[in-house]
């Protein structure tokens, strides 16, 4: 074990330089990403006590999607500062984000996740497989994009979606449920 | 006719097919494909992928000690073949899926279960002669356990992180976990019967889409199935360029699942720490190539993105960043602890499995199957790059988990020389259609080698082309590495995998 311990070097490293999160990167531009944080703070209050809960379901996606919501988990995206976050069971989520074309093989999944999932809630379909299968439609085993099988409230186009993207899309879904 | 005789000369009993590149194909009678199934018992060749047409099996087959690679084809008209599953177990789900998709029986295959066809599709057989169907699902019979105390834990298809839905059945005692069973397939999106017919552009979208975390793998395997196949040279420029994005992709891939699997030993600073310097590979992507993930970029003729003026820095100064921060990381790996504990000794893969299974990838080098396909059997550009192939013997997590941190160095050392020795020139040629062909791709992703075989035609349109995601040998692995292990260690030891569900399921 070296003198200093590594993880006090890096903790005191992050407590000296600041967090990654504001500091000079090239995009997306952080203070467009306060604004957007404060917008959906300002009007997730009204409705849903300034946090968000997402549950996350594949339906059928390549995984290139998943890649892009870890990354808005990362410390430079660090999706939790503006009150959204992930949770585990669709019980406890206001949001269902829904990735890939609806594979037959899930339809009935996501349905049951879906049924599961209290009210108010809402769908987002993210990428451009959620839209209306991407360039899976037209397979036997496809059903189609997210609306095939439930109610979708806002589609996140992109393939994938830029975590920037996924971001201001989670807020024009904010503004949709406060003209509700 | 038994004993010593190597995979060309056995294959030579077959006949030739012509036009298919870069390696040989050899289509075999009932009688010599029913040897090579005895054959197989007895030799070290080993199964890379097995997949069908509507009245013909193929299997692609590597010589272990020679290193030839060769298709054996099988026409079955009567709809039944000779199961190589019987002697080889990583063949078993390959020909379940063949039963599902094309519809001929694997006869001899212990286990005849549908793989990916759940009864939902309306339809039996889709690529094969289909059937429609009133669309019911099954009931799917999972392996029993049976003793005292002995309880079921369901798990999935939708798991509780943001991963990939997959069903897994666990038989437990107490904590322990006696018997795991994966049932995998719900992400089967058809993706075989959509690339049949498409123009080579199309389908190249489509294969880019087979696993995303693997998208340029995918794409330079099929860009070279296809070039094979058209006797096309993609210009140097080209072939070195793919080959930095691929190590690209190496490095983020490699990164993020590191922090995933120290994250799920509940030490979430490792996740932190690297999904940041992910976040670093991921935009030098963006602003070199246009793609964060890259997707699209590598395509039959060429790349599809040229490095900008300033894309050689970019590189240089991210892999300087990242190489900093990665040593840093790993420095509070090797100094904690607890968090050893829990990666030493979890989920133990023995080689003796590995080498059965054909497992490759970091599982196969963790567990002293030291085989990369930019090494074996090796394509442009790596045999002018050097560079070490990390292998080890343990098989646990921790091993796992180093390969991969070696693999990390290597592919910031791959970097370094590319950007270096990186030639002018065109980054792309137009494709010429010169008559069809079939032609075969083996590519190292991240994960291990994908493999992408193809029939284009004289209009320059996909015939029938066939992805294979490693992911097939290493799922079937998983289950033997938990038995044993506590059910809290199973997210470990299945992130140390990290296999593909939609590779597989296709």
């Amino acid at each position: 074990m070296p003198l200093i311990p590594p993880i006090a070097r890096i903790i005191a490293r992050h407590l000296l330089k600041g967090p990654l999160t504001m500091k000079g990167a090239p995009e997306p531009d952080p203070a467009g990403l306060v604004e957007l944080g404060d917008a959906l703070g300002l009007e997730s209050r009204v409705r849903l006590g300034r946090s968000l809960s997402i549950r996350a379901v594949d339906a059928g996606s390549c995984n290139g999607c998943e890649l892009e919501i870890h990354a808005v988990n990362n410390p430079v995206y660090d999706l939790e500062r503006f009150g959204i976050r992930f949770v585990a069971s669709p019980r406890h989520a206001d949001v269902l984000l829904v990735t890939g074309p609806v594979s037959w093989n899930m339809a009935e999944a996501l349905r049951r996740t879906y049924d599961a999932t209290p009210a108010p809630r809402w769908v987002v379909a993210m990428g451009d497989c959620g839209k209306d299968g991407g360039c899976f439609a037209g397979s036997y085993a496809v059903a189609g994009g997210a609306s095939a099988v439930i109610p979708v409230d806002l589609h996140i186009p992109g393939c994938p979606p830029t975590p920037t993207a996924l971001l201001s899309g989670l807020l024009a879904l904010l503004q949709t449920v406060s003209a509700k | 006719m038994m004993g010593n005789i190597t995979l060309m000369e056995f294959l030579s009993a077959g006949r030739e097919v012509p036009g298919h590149r870069p390696w040989p194909r050899y289509q075999l009678d009932a009688r010599t494909w029913r040897r090579l199934a005895e054959q197989m018992t007895v030799s070290n060749w080993e199964i890379l992928a097995e997949w069908g047409e509507p009245a013909e099996v193929h299997v692609l087959l590597r010589g272990e000690d020679s290193g030839a690679i060769a298709v054996a084809s099988h026409p079955c008209p009567d709809g039944k073949f000779f199961a190589l599953g019987q002697a080889r177990p990583s063949a078993i789900r390959l020909e379940r899926a063949i039963r599902d998709l094309w519809g001929l029986v694997p006869e001899g295959l212990e286990d005849q279960r549908p793989w990916l066809d759940h009864g939902r599709w309306g339809v039996r057989h889709p690529l094969g002669k289909p059937r429609e169907t009133d669309g019911v699902p099954h009931v799917y019979r999972f392996h029993t356990a049976e003793g005292d105390g002995l309880h079921q834990i369901p798990v999935g298809p939708v798991h509780a992180g943001v991963i990939e839905p997959g069903h897994f059945r666990f038989h437990c005692q107490g904590e322990t976990v006696v018997r795991l069973e994966e049932r995998l397939g719900y992400v089967h999106k058809g993706i075989e019967g959509l690339l049949a017919g498409k123009p080579v552009a199309d389908a190249a979208r489509i294969v880019a889409r087979v696993s995303g975390d693997a998208t340029v793998a995918y794409s330079l395997a099929f860009a070279h199935a296809v070039e094979a196949a058209l006797g096309h040279e993609p210009p140097p420029r080209a072939v070195w360029l793919r080959a930095l994005m691929a190590e690209c992709e190496r490095l983020a891939n490699h990164l993020f699942d590191i922090g995933a699997i120290c994250n799920d030993a509940a030490f979430a600073i490792m996740l932190s720490h690297l999904g940041a310097l992910r976040e670093k590979v991921l935009r030098a992507n963006q602003a070199c190539f246009g793609h964060r993930l890259l997707m699209d970029r590598v395509v039959p003729g060429g790349v599809a993105a040229d490095l900008p003026d300033d894309g050689v820095p970019i590189l240089r100064r991210m892999a300087h960043e990242v190489g900093k921060g990665f040593e840093r990381a790993m420095q509070l790996y090797d100094n904690t602890p607890s968090l050893l504990d829990r990666t030493t000794g979890t989920g133990v893969l023995t080689g003796a499995l590995a080498h059965r299974f054909g497992a490759g990838g970091f599982v196969g080098r963790a567990s002293s199957r030291g085989l990369d396909a930019r090494r074996n059997p090796g394509y442009a550009p790596y045999d002018d790059l050097a560079f070490t192939i990390p292998v080890m013997a343990d098989g646990d997590v921790h091993a796992r988990l180093t390969v991969r941190a070696e693999e990390i160095r290597a592919s910031l050392g791959l970097l370094d020389q590319i950007l270096t020795a990186l030639p002018a020139g065109p980054a792309a040629a137009p494709l010429a259609l010169r008559g069809a062909g079939e032609g075969l791709g083996i590519v190292e992703s991240f994960r291990g080698e994908v493999v992408v075989w193809v029939r284009v035609s004289e209009s320059g349109k996909v015939v029938r082309c066939h992805p294979h995601d490693p992911s097939w040998f290493q799922w079937p692995l998983l289950e033997a590495v938990i038995e044993g292990n506590i059910v809290a260690d199973f997210p470990l030891c299945n992130k140390s995998f990290n296999c593909s569900y939609s590779g597989q399921d296709l």
